[in-house]
């Protein structure tokens, strides 16, 4: 047992990476489910059990091979990550038991083992982004989850072909990103000559006035902020979102973005300095206004659509902005909001993507005008979307109000008056969104005369696990308001780059 | 009263229970049980009582009972109870989940001691009554709610950003006396005077109310506004700038409600100009103008049920209630006219009626603190009260020009229910005392002074001599003439052309600004759906080499900002 915690940093990305392979060797599609779903809760408990280790604030780290950093490749969790950690792998465990009977509808069936294969590294890639303490390695693992996200978007051709050229877009932009990534750290590497976190800290803590590093910063963010979508880089988001399979979607939308925001996080804070002038510079005059375009903007875009997986994934959009907000205002109560933003986000969105997704296998159309009068006909469903659409505006008693609340407070800390108005504005535009939802499921005449049943238990029972996470996290705001207390201190503080408890092997220097 | 049975969890609790009581006598019982209940607890609560709660590392009220909050609290349960009674024969889940929820949300606001729990209930309130509105299901009464739900929920935002700016300036959450030195407590203010429909804000009610269910109605008629009249009572006391809101009120909703046919509305603008008088009292903000302010919201809340009782039952016989339409119903709703006479005398203030125990308080109060002017304009609004609660509502709709409708006496639930609200409404003028025993402050206070029941009578029976010499001369606005439309055309050639003029002209520019809002607001809208609409600029379908561009320009710019020190 001892030696399940001790390597447990590694374990978490192991068993998931070791899953995939297997799921294909195998080549059943029941054993596929079974391997990856143990997989994905073995790494929940994992995740969970480094969250309860590092909650007060302490750091874990662990050598790779028994390599000591910066040599060799070091994981390190603090607060930060191992909540996205946990973000990543609840999302995963609760979509997965989703996805065995969502798929069948969607995805040929000889492409099943394919999906928990592609599932899995998506979920490795993840996993290991949030976990590694060295530079090179978010951009291996971003590739890993990048590559099986294409695919996992293009099995969503089966039903609807233009999750092919979706599909092609974000490979086509992803790459990009990724590319712009890379050639930050290289030009990184090439001022420092390490690519170890904590080391490369140390290392450019003298060098903010050096043009390469500033180079590589701008790099790092933007091909970065393509991974968020950031608001003008939002392109490929809705597209991936609404042609990618229901429960991809809905695993998606909860993790992917949230992952890409902590990677920014981490290298601002972590990497870089937040002491640095143009880290400032670039805060305010990108991130800040383009969150404030990306709250109207994207709201109102969601007003106007029809495709209720596209609605979401706008609305997605507005959302990060309210994550990038927090970023934006640069202060440990901005950072705190952003934090418990990801979480509640995560659950919020998860559980919309799958309601809707069961609506969707029922009538087989993601359009709003063909879901009039469900309401009667799918009640749970139903429900569970209004549930998530009161968190998507912040309604108190719903997860989104407590960090839309933290967010406000943070905007008020700082004496921003003005931005505070505009995140209470906007979220009057979710208002508009979400009613629409409302009104055609409940209020709308029903058109059609074929009578549809209740979504089956396989789909309403992980909804409804998410919905319940919502509402409970809403009404108990400490537990994830004191872990994103602490991760951000961990971010802003520089906790990550000092003292850390080695688990597993100690290094050989 | 134990820690965690709060009364407003109580009707909340019956609002979930409701539907799985089979519909019917059995769920009409149970709705009654629940006020009974929330009352009992109410009464073995001794004045004092708090509950606290923790939120965010805030300590917050959930439940605070004084005697201002247990006045309110307590009519708002009288008032709960008398219209479910009115409403035993409705046998829609949606309007009576709805009619619970919200009178427990009103209570739950009531009794909440610090701003967070009073915006939950808040916005409770309001997401709750818009379905009284929405239960008649019609297309109208569908838009007719969702103005009326947008701008109370603007209300309840407006008041959640106001606790945020107090706490910021203050430090405090606590739901107390406010001093209007900050933004913060101007921003509650406004989201207190949007629910009180101070003039300008007041849209909304005359908008909604007649819109909803014929019991809707009562029920609305008796929350939203009380509860901002008891949030200003209790943030706002002794704030001079309400004395002039206050007396506006109480003005220029009798004009409105003279020219108005539909008997509903006219009781939404008699409605308004009550709380006017609530508002002037509140702004006076002596122990004896609180008390006033108290003791005729109570008063208010009964009589005005009443009324809207009576002609919701003529409603519910006829399928009308406009004034052009009625009269003459006496002959077969007897029991219906007596109540609403009653209710109408209350209204009017007639001496051993509820109203006058209550409305003379605030009116003493407002002369012995020397607002000569203000008092004088409360006098001539009691007579506008008279004038069009008083006379012209049981007059149309009972007596006037014989409509020839021969409807049934009201349901007997209906009956019961505004006996017991007449009966209330007598009891009160008979017997102030006791309503005096449980107001705010110990004040000694007798209205039966001879003085003042000369002076009412004296206003009463000027403004009856008034109304029946207009009305044997025809110098009636010309409005009213509409309801006699067949034989007293003629009628309006002699009406002054001077007052048709005005109203013409005021009519036509109310027109022009409502068309013009309408056009630049549905201008904008398209402009919106251009630009944001799926074929719109910001989310029509775009060539992956535009993404691309976007991606280079904003490098492009994250470049600039960092190789050229920027700021």
């Amino acid at each position: 047992m001892s030696a399940l915690v001790n390597h447990s940093l590694i374990l978490v990305v192991l068993i998931p990476l070791l899953a995939a392979p297997l799921c294909m060797l195998f080549g059943n599609r029941a054993v596929a489910f079974w391997i990856s779903f143990f997989a994905s809760l073995f790494a929940l408990i994992l995740s969970l059990h480094l969250l309860l280790m590092v909650i007060d604030g302490d750091v874990l780290s662990y050598h790779l091979g028994g390599w000591a950093p910066p040599l060799g490749i070091e994981y390190r969790v603090d607060a930060a990550n191992a909540l996205v950690l946990l973000i990543v792998s609840a999302i995963s465990t609760v979509v997965l038991p989703y996805a065995r009977v969502s798929i069948k509808d969607e995805i040929a069936e000889h492409h099943h083992t394919l999906f928990f294969a592609c599932y899995m590294l998506c979920f490795t890639g993840l996993l290991g982004v949030a976990i590694t303490g060295d530079a090179f390695n978010v951009f291996v693992f971003l590739e890993i989850s990048s590559l099986s996200t294409y695919v996992l978007v293009a099995l969503g051709a089966n039903k609807d072909k233009r999750a092919l050229s979706a599909a092609y877009d974000y490979l086509i932009l992803g790459t990009i990103g990724a590319t712009f990534f890379v050639i930050g750290l290289g030009l990184i590497y090439m001022s420092t000559g390490t690519l170890n976190m904590v080391d490369l800290s140390q290392r450019l803590a003298p060098l903010e006035d050096n043009k390469t590093v500033r180079t590589a910063f701008a790099f790092i963010v933007i091909g970065m902020g393509l991974k968020i979508a950031i608001y003008p880089l939002h392109r490929w988001l809705p597209g991936a979102y609404t042609y990618a399979p229901s429960a991809i979607s809905a695993f998606l939308a909860a993790t992917a973005t949230k992952v890409a925001i902590y990677v920014v996080l981490r290298f601002m804070f972590s990497v870089f300095s937040a002491k640095f002038g143009f880290e400032l510079d670039t805060v305010r005059l990108i991130f800040f206004p383009f969150a404030i375009i990306a709250m109207f903007a994207a709201s109102l875009i969601a007003v106007y659509q029809v495709n209720l997986k596209r609605l979401l994934a706008y609305s997605s959009i507005a959302q990060i902005g309210y994550m990038l907000l927090g970023v934006a205002l640069f202060s440990s109560a901005g950072l705190t909001a952003t934090m418990a933003h990801l979480f509640n986000h995560a659950i919020t969105k998860g559980a919309m993507f799958m309601a809707v997704g069961a609506i969707i296998m029922r009538i087989g159309s993601p359009l709003l005008p063909k879901m009039a009068g469900l309401g009667r006909q799918m009640p749970w469903t139903s429900a569970a979307i209004v549930l998530g659409g009161l968190s998507l505006i912040g309604v108190p008693g719903t997860a989104g109000f407590v960090s839309k609340w933290l967010l406000l407070t943070a905007a008020f800390q700082q004496g921003y008056w003005f931005i505070a108005l505009l995140i209470v504005a906007s979220s009057l535009l979710a208002v508009i969104y979400v009613w629409k939802c409302v009104e055609t499921l409940y209020l709308t005449p029903s058109t059609s005369n074929v009578a549809v049943a209740e979504a089956p238990l396989s789909l309403l029972v992980p909804t409804y696990v998410l919905v319940i996470a919502t509402i409970w996290f809403g009404l108990d705001a400490s537990t994830i308001t004191v872990a994103s207390q602490t991760a951000a201190e961990s971010l802003i503080g520089g906790g990550y780059g000092g003292e850390a408890t080695v688990m597993g092997v100690e290094g050989r220097k | 009263m134990s820690e965690w049975l709060h009364p407003a969890l109580i009707y909340l609790a019956g609002a979930a229970l409701l539907p799985f009581v089979p519909n019917g006598k059995l769920r009409a019982f149970a709705l009654l049980l629940v006020p009974l209940i929330g009352t009992a607890l109410l009464l073995t609560t001794p004045y004092g009582t708090t509950t606290e709660y923790n939120l965010f590392g805030e300590t917050l009220t959930a439940f605070r009972l004084d005697r201002l909050s247990f006045v309110f609290s307590l009519i708002f349960s009288v008032a709960a109870f008398l219209s479910l009674l009115y409403a035993w024969h409705v046998r829609d889940t949606m309007q009576q989940v709805a009619a619970l929820a919200y009178s427990g949300s009103a209570i739950g606001a009531v009794l909440a001691g610090d701003l967070i729990t009073l915006f939950v209930w808040w916005e409770g309130t309001a997401i709750a009554s818009v379905f009284l509105i929405w239960a008649r299901r019609t297309e109208g009464s569908y838009h007719t709610g969702m103005r009326y739900l947008i701008i109370q929920i603007a209300s309840g935002v407006v008041l959640l950003a106001g606790a945020v700016v107090h706490y910021r300036e203050t430090g405090s959450l606590a739901f107390d006396a406010f001093s209007l030195d900050g933004t913060g407590a101007w921003l509650i203010l406004l989201a207190f005077g949007i629910k009180c429909a101070f003039p300008l804000l007041h849209n909304w009610l005359q908008d909604s109310y007649p819109a909803a269910t014929i019991t809707g109605t009562v029920v609305l008629s008796a929350f939203t506004t009380k509860l901002a009249i008891y949030a200003l009572a209790r943030g706002f006391a002794g704030t001079d700038i309400l004395i002039p809101i206050g007396a506006t009120m109480t003005l220029f909703p009798i004009f409105f409600a003279v020219i108005e046919n539909d008997l509903r509305r006219v009781l939404t603008y008699s409605l308004n100009n009550q709380l006017g008088f609530m508002v002037v009292g509140i702004g006076v903000g002596s122990e004896l103008a609180i008390n006033g302010t108290a003791a005729h919201a109570f008063s208010h809340i009964l009589y005005k049920s009443l009324l809207f009782m009576s002609v919701g039952a003529v409603l519910f016989r006829t399928g009308t209630a406009k004034g052009s339409d009625l009269g003459g119903l006496y002959k077969t709703m007897p029991y219906t006219m007596i109540f609403c006479v009653i209710g109408a005398a209350s209204i009017s203030a007639f001496p051993l009626f509820s109203g006058f125990i209550s409305k003379s308080m605030i009116l003493s109060a407002a002369a012995k603190d020397g607002h000569f002017v203000v008092w004088m304009i409360l006098l001539f609004a009691s007579a506008g009260v008279f004038h069009h609660s008083g006379i012209k509502i049981p007059y149309f709709a009972f007596f006037a020009h014989d409509s020839g409708k021969r409807p049934a006496e009201a349901p007997w639930n209906m009956l019961l229910a505004m006996g017991l609200t007449a009966f209330l409404c007598i009891a009160i003028g008979v017997w102030p005392n006791a309503l005096y025993g449980i107001l705010p402050f110990d004040v000694k206070y007798n209205p039966y002074t001879t003085t003042h029941v000369i002076t009412q009578f004296q206003l009463l029976f000027f403004s009856a001599i008034a109304f029946g010499t207009l009305m044997r001369t025809g110098i009636y606005p010309p409005e009213l003439l509409s309801i006699n439309l067949d034989t007293d055309w003629t009628y309006r050639k002699i009406a002054p052309a001077v007052s048709g003029f005005v109203i013409m002209l005021v009519s036509a520019i109310w027109e022009e600004l409502k068309r013009g809002v309408s056009f630049g607001l549905s201008a904008g809208l398209s402009a919106l759906a251009d630009t944001f609409g799926p074929k719109g600029r910001f989310a029509g379908v775009q060539p992956t080499g535009t993404m691309v561009l976007w991606l280079a320009i904003l490098l492009g710019a994250a470049l600039a900002v960092n190789l050229f020190n920027i700021s």
